[in-house]
């Protein structure tokens, strides 16, 4: 992916509430803002990956989007991973770039908050089935249930994942558009907000609200973006299962592969990188991929966290805009948060939180309950 | 009598079986013919072998919590008056992992690796689920 770059991007501040602006719109707004980002025209985009959204969800929104836009196309595609179908849309997006399909690749989320109940009817049979009778709440009963199992094998503490909530909630503080951005949070304050699902309490959980974001993927030879166009130097794609319950260790995820093979593409280890981006539905998710992308070893994640200092200024910088946690999480498109972060970070475009002298990043995406996992090494 | 407010499964030619069994009280477990492995939840083919030869047999209805939670705020629609409830992923004695709930113990007495036994739970006159209890001692 060495002829391919990121040329641009955009980020919409995170909304409890969007009015009567449709996800249609919200998508409209990114393009709009990702594509003179990059220094392109209308005319100059060829290809366009989205993810389905929440609010609107039907067949054919590729081409409800390229109509909307006025796209004529040579590439355009939906991505279904759930929170890893951002990251998995920039590596898809190089691809269609090497074969010869097309120029710039508009990669987009965006969604307007609901309700859940809209969302419901869009599970799987199966978790219709054998999940919603039993009132599993998913995904907050399931993420619940790796904490709790974590907890068990490893001697994780609540303090130690609550302090990811902590340093996060730093992180948005100099983050502009930040849902949580104006208020510091303590460990006691997370372990005394109410409890969810145990042991995960509300200030360790996402909260949903309405937004989008997005990057342009370009072929190096054609990028005019006015910023320095960040390299794709490894990608990595894992999964699957429906219920986690089915992985021979909930502990494990597949996450471990994705980023061994993204970090063999790049000739990169996790050590070496400046500034770390993992997605963030829960607190135990960042605790997880920390293990499994190799930053510390597993059953490590708990000791690591309090070891080190999360925040933009500290020694590992990590979910340096907030995270979905304090940035919030809209819909599909908080996916994107991870990658758009990273390649800011990477242009030297984070103002207040940027990171000195980052130079390497690494973005990754978790869909589902730790099923579909994609690992971006990205570089300047 | 109040209609059920709580999702229900609505089983299908793969699944009718399970919940068939579950109405007469036994837990059944789709088994491969061809490879021997037992797999849950049903499917239209082994997931190991992907042999659609496939057959029920009764599970023991014996198990261990492999993990657990306690649901005090509930998304999951009808189940708000019921918190605080115990969530399981049970593991069966046959290998196959299920979710379920833990009753028949306070929320506070669930633990890892507890061994638990199917109580089977009509919800409605079709459907019945499958939930778990300790084992008695």
């Amino acid at each position: 992916m060495r002829s391919t770059v990121i040329s641009g991007l955009a980020e919409l501040s995170a909304m409890k509430s969007s009015g009567d602006v449709t996800a249609l719109g919200l998508y409209c707004q990114v393009a709009r803002e990702a594509a003179a980002d990059a220094g392109l025209e209308r005319g100059e985009i060829d290809g366009l990956l989205i993810h389905t959204p929440f609010d609107g969800f039907s067949l054919y929104w590729p081409t409800v989007l390229a109509d909307t836009l006025n796209l004529k196309l040579g590439f355009f595609d939906v991505v279904e991973l759930g929170g890893a179908s951002a990251a998995g849309m920039v590596w898809r997006a190089a691809a269609a770039i090497e074969a010869g399909l097309c120029n710039h690749v508009l990669c987009l989320t965006a969604d307007v908050f609901t309700g859940l109940g809209g969302v419901r009817d869009l599970m799987p049979g199966q978790r219709q089935e054998y999940e919603m009778p039993y009132g599993a709440s998913p995904p907050n009963g399931y993420y619940a249930m790796v904490a709790r199992r974590h907890m068990h094998q490893y001697g994780t503490r609540p303090e130690q994942l609550a302090k990811i909530a902590v340093d996060q909630r730093t992180n948005a503080m100099a983050t502009p558009g930040a849902l949580f951005g104006s208020k510091p949070l303590t460990i006691d304050d997370v372990l005394n907000s109410p409890m969810v699902c145990d042991p995960l309490h509300l200030f360790e959980v996402v909260s949903p609200c309405s937004g989008g974001a997005g990057v342009v993927v370009s072929r190096r030879s054609a990028a005019k973006s006015a910023h320095a166009p960040i390299s794709i130097l490894g990608a990595g794609e894992a999964g699957s299962h429906l219920n986690i319950a089915r992985r021979p260790d909930i502990t494990h995820s597949w996450a471990q592969d994705s980023a061994a093979k993204a970090f063999a593409m790049a000739g990169l280890k996790a050590a070496d990188m400046d500034v770390a981006q993992l997605y963030d539905c829960y607190t135990i998710a960042v605790l997880i991929l920390l293990e499994d992308l190799g930053f510390c070893a597993k059953g490590q994640g708990g000791a690591f966290v309090a070891g080190h200092d999360l925040t933009w200024s500290g020694d590992f910088p990590c979910n340096t805009s907030g995270g979905q946690l304090s940035y919030g999480q809209p819909g599909g498109a908080g996916g994107m948060i991870p990658v758009v972060e990273t390649v800011r970070q990477l242009m030297g475009r984070a103002g207040e939180r940027q990171v000195l002298n980052a130079s390497k990043g690494v973005a990754h995406g978790n869909g589902g309950v730790m099923a579909d996992e994609v690992t971006l090494v990205l570089a300047n | 009598m109040d209609p059920y407010a709580k999702p229900l499964p609505r089983p299908s030619r793969y699944s009718a079986p399970f919940w068939q069994g579950a109405r007469r009280g036994e837990l059944l477990l789709q088994s491969c013919k061809a490879c021997g492995v037992s797999q849950h939840p049903a499917g239209p083919v082994c997931r190991d072998c992907w042999s659609d030869r496939l057959e029920w047999r009764a599970a023991s209805g014996k198990g261990k919590v492999y993990s657990y939670t306690i649901v005090h705020r509930t998304t999951t629609q009808g189940f708000a008056g019921e918190t605080p409830y115990a969530v399981a992923i049970v593991e069966l004695d046959e290998g196959p992992r299920v979710t379920t709930n833990i009753t028949g113990c306070p929320v506070d007495a669930v633990k890892i690796d507890m061994r638990v036994r199917a109580v089977f739970t009509p919800a409605t006159d079709e459907i019945t689920l499958v939930k778990f209890a300790p084992e008695p001692a």
